[in-house]
């Protein structure tokens, strides 16, 4: 990746996340720049989690915004009553056309044609509305209509994640998890796949080369076949991140990757985030409790505590921020 | 049993047996490891070779005892014809609910738009006659139209309420049938559809009432075809996002997978097999009509899918052609069994009892019941289940509470 190092790939503004009264992210700013490794600290129920989700595309936020890879992609809905509007709009437009010819005419087979060709724009425009194509969505944004981003538009934007307790594709083989990841870079369509045409075909030869190079990155060669289940803990957590590097994010958040991992494993975890970095050239957002690997490996910190920002900085700073050794050791600790 | 596993990846097996021959010694087996592996490398053409298999020996043996005491061979091979739309109709239902894990309940809603498709297309009453081959396709796209429209605005749905809302359209299809009188005849239904003509191949020109084998012949083809496709999908990144989304729907979306549109597909993909079903029976029975796409077929065919193993395309097939023969000539042969036993009757309590007279046709639904509760107590994941279900249904107990974690956690 070249691109500028000074422009944040990710910037969020005032992100806040309320569930019911619970405030769990209160107007949080942070930005992401390209090429970094940033983690996020905070003791349990910080709201860092939920801080991922709503990047992620999971929660759609209670306030502010989310911009990723330059673009606006996550906040409160705006204009959404206009929505149904952009639906009966098209049909509402042909079925006039045809009444004027119709009118002109006098003939009555335009409005005939006219009411097919509505009817078929209707049913048109209801599927776009739900399958939400980034063309549906573009066509909303110029209108002025902003739908925030579903977790897998984030995907396709190039984002990509794991989860703090493991979430695989239980009964699938490791490589068949990998190649779910790649989905949203393989454009076979069932068509192509039922008549095993040779774009398919070269496709999915392609994905599984490209599957076995991720489980070799992650060091998982030679367990391509086996069921994710039965792999060991550690090696389902390196699992899940071939199967985020497969959709080749420009981002990856790690939610707590070396949780329950070994010394000698988290080791093997962290010196992966710098291979990552260097060999990938991603950027990382990582969740992490284990003080040693965040200050080893981040080059900004930010601190969470109850859902607010209570400190950001190189992790030299972070470490003598009296808020943030309070936070974490009580009251009284820091004097 | 099942030839799944990574595409590229030397799949392990492919077709009908189901054992798995891993052993060392016996010169057999080495053989039959060296079939396996060819079959799951040339899929398509074992699913080709396995169905003629089975379509040629199926005939001989009904000419033996006792299965030649039952009937004649053409009985026998009209039954079959039969069968096979039930085939039909289970490997459909198996994409939404053994795929995608989406339950539903109102499958035969496809089934019936596919059949007044035909209707509609060859019949005195649209005045048309369009032939029967061409109507094949046309009746499975209209049946997967059908199946986007009714499935878009279910699909935000889960589990429970996913499966009324099915049940639901399930329900209003034959009853519009029923009522669009003007359109479809009512309760009459459309009678008189042409039936499919082969041209002269082989010798066959009209398929008649009294020549069952055109049909046979013809319902092996459509199966063999629908067999490659669904395979073929389930192999490919539509099939594994299937998959994805029924383990774990959340995960799925994360992983960049369109949800909707992949369940969609997953709904268009069952109906137009089941709009196929539909096309072909409607030829065999030349006469459309409500009360045959009722809740019943939907349930059978969901009980197919369900005794024969979901998610595995062989096993369903085969769960659907034992369920329906047994429900068609075991019941009727267990009725005349009892009865040749001449059991005198007897007194249970105040009740006489006459076994002899017991129609046990009018139990199916019992025993299907009874089927059932036993198949889920003992086997759960099926007849031939797919390695994923067998997977997954011996999950140890963390690993199920793991999986009932909220998304609290995600
Ligand atoms: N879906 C939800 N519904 C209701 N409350 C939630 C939900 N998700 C999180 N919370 C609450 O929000 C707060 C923040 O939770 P979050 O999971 O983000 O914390 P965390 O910083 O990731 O903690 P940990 O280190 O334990 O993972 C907690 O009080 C949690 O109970
Ligand atoms: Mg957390």
């Amino acid at each position: 990746m070249t691109a500028d190092a000074a422009a944040p790939v990710l910037v969020a503004k005032g992100v806040t996340k309320q569930f019911g009264g619970l405030v769990a992210v209160n107007a949080v700013d942070f930005d992401i720049p390209q090429g970094s490794i940033v983690s996020l600290i905070g003791p349990n129920g910080a709201g860092k989690t939920t801080f991922f989700n709503v990047v992620a595309g999971l929660y759609e936020p209670t306030d502010g915004s989310v911009e990723f890879a330059g673009r606006e992609m996550i906040a409160r809905g705006r204009r959404a009553w206009a929505e149904p509007l952009v639906w009966v709009l098209p049909t509402v437009i042909v079925m006039l056309v045809g009444v004027l010819l119709e009118q002109l005419t006098k003939s009555g087979a335009e409005l005939a044609v006219a009411l097919v060709i509505a009817l078929g724009l209707l049913i048109t425009m209801f599927l776009l509305a739900i399958i939400r194509p980034p063309i549906y969505d573009r066509l909303l944004y110029r209108l002025g209509i902003f739908k925030s981003a579903r977790p897998n538009d984030m995907v396709v934007a190039g984002l990509g994640r794991t989860f703090q307790n493991i979430r695989l594709f239980k009964t699938m083989t490791a490589s068949e998890n990998v190649m779910v990841g790649m989905h949203s870079r393989l454009h076979a369509s069932p068509l192509d796949a039922a008549l095993r045409l040779p774009r398919h075909r070269r496709e999915e030869k392609e994905a599984d080369i490209q599957a076995r190079r991720w489980l070799a990155f992650v060091g998982l060669k030679g367990k391509e076949q086996e069921t994710a289940r039965n792999l060991a803990y550690g090696d389902q957590r390196r699992l899940e991140v071939a199967r985020a590097l497969a959709s080749q994010p420009r981002l990856l958040l790690l939610d707590e990757p070396t949780a329950g991992m070994n010394p000698s494993e988290t080791a093997q975890m962290t010196t992966l985030f710098g291979r990552i970095r260097t060999e990938l050239g991603l950027t990382i957002l990582l969740i992490e409790h284990d003080m040693q690997v965040v200050m080893g490996v981040s080059d900004r910190i930010t601190v969470l505590d109850h859902g607010d920002k209570i400190s950001e900085g190189t992790p030299e700073e972070v470490r003598r921020d009296p808020r943030v050794i309070e936070a974490y050791l009580g009251k009284g600790a820091s004097a | 049993m099942s030839g799944r596993s990574g595409t590229g990846t030397p799949p392990v097996a492919a077709g009908g047996t189901g054992r798995s021959g891993r052993a060392s010694s016996p010169v057999w087996r080495v053989a039959l490891g060296r079939v396996r592996a060819y079959m799951g490398r040339h899929q398509s053409l074992s699913i080709v070779i396995g169905l003629a298999l089975f379509a040629t020996a199926l005939p001989f043996i009904v000419l033996l005892p006792p299965l030649n005491g039952f009937g004649t061979q053409k009985d026998f091979i009209g039954g079959f014809a039969d069968a096979g739309v039930f085939v039909l109709l289970a490997i459909g239902l198996n994409v939404v609910v053994g795929f995608a894990g989406l339950l539903d309940l109102g499958y035969a809603a496809f089934f019936a738009i596919g059949a007044y498709t035909y209707a509609y297309g060859a019949s005195p009453f649209s005045g048309l006659d369009i032939p029967f081959w061409p109507m094949l396709l046309v009746g499975a796209i209209v049946a997967a139209m059908f199946g986007v429209l009714l499935g878009a605005p279910t699909l935000r749905l889960r589990g429970d309420y996913l499966a009324i809302v099915t049940l639901g359209f399930g329900e209003i299809v034959p009853v519009v049938f029923l009522n669009a009188d003007t359109y479809t005849n009512g309760t009459n239904g459309i009678t008189g559809l042409a039936q499919p003509s082969a041209y002269g191949l082989f010798g066959v020109n009209g398929f008649g009432f009294t020549n069952p084998w055109p049909y046979f012949l013809t319902v092996v083809l459509i199966i063999a075809v629908a067999f490659i496709f669904l395979y073929r999908l389930q192999d490919s990144r539509i099939g594994r996002a299937w998959v994805a989304i029924r383990e774990d729907e959340l995960a799925a979306a994360s992983m960049g997978i369109n949800t909707v549109t992949t369940k969609l597909l997953a709904f268009s993909i069952g109906a137009s097999t089941s709009g196929l079903a539909g096309v072909f029976y409607a030829s065999k029975l030349s006469i459309v009509s409500p009360d045959q796409f009722g809740f019943t077929v939907s349930f059978t065919a969901l009980a197919m899918v369900v005794l024969g193993g979901m998610g595995n395309i062989w096993g369903v097939a085969a769960g659907a052609f034992i369920v329906y023969e047994i429900q068609a000539q075991g019941l009727k042969q267990l009725g005349a069994f009892v009865q040749s036993l001449h059991i005198p009757t007897f007194a249970l309590g105040p009740m006489s009892v006459d076994l002899g007279s017991i129609n046990f046709i009018n139990f199916q639904y019992l025993l299907y019941g009874l089927a059932l509760v036993l198949m889920m107590l003992l086997r759960p994941e099926g007849l031939f289940p797919s390695r994923r279900r067998r997977s997954e249904l011996h999950e140890s107990p963390e690993e199920a509470a793991e999986s009932n974690e909220e998304l609290v956690q995600a």
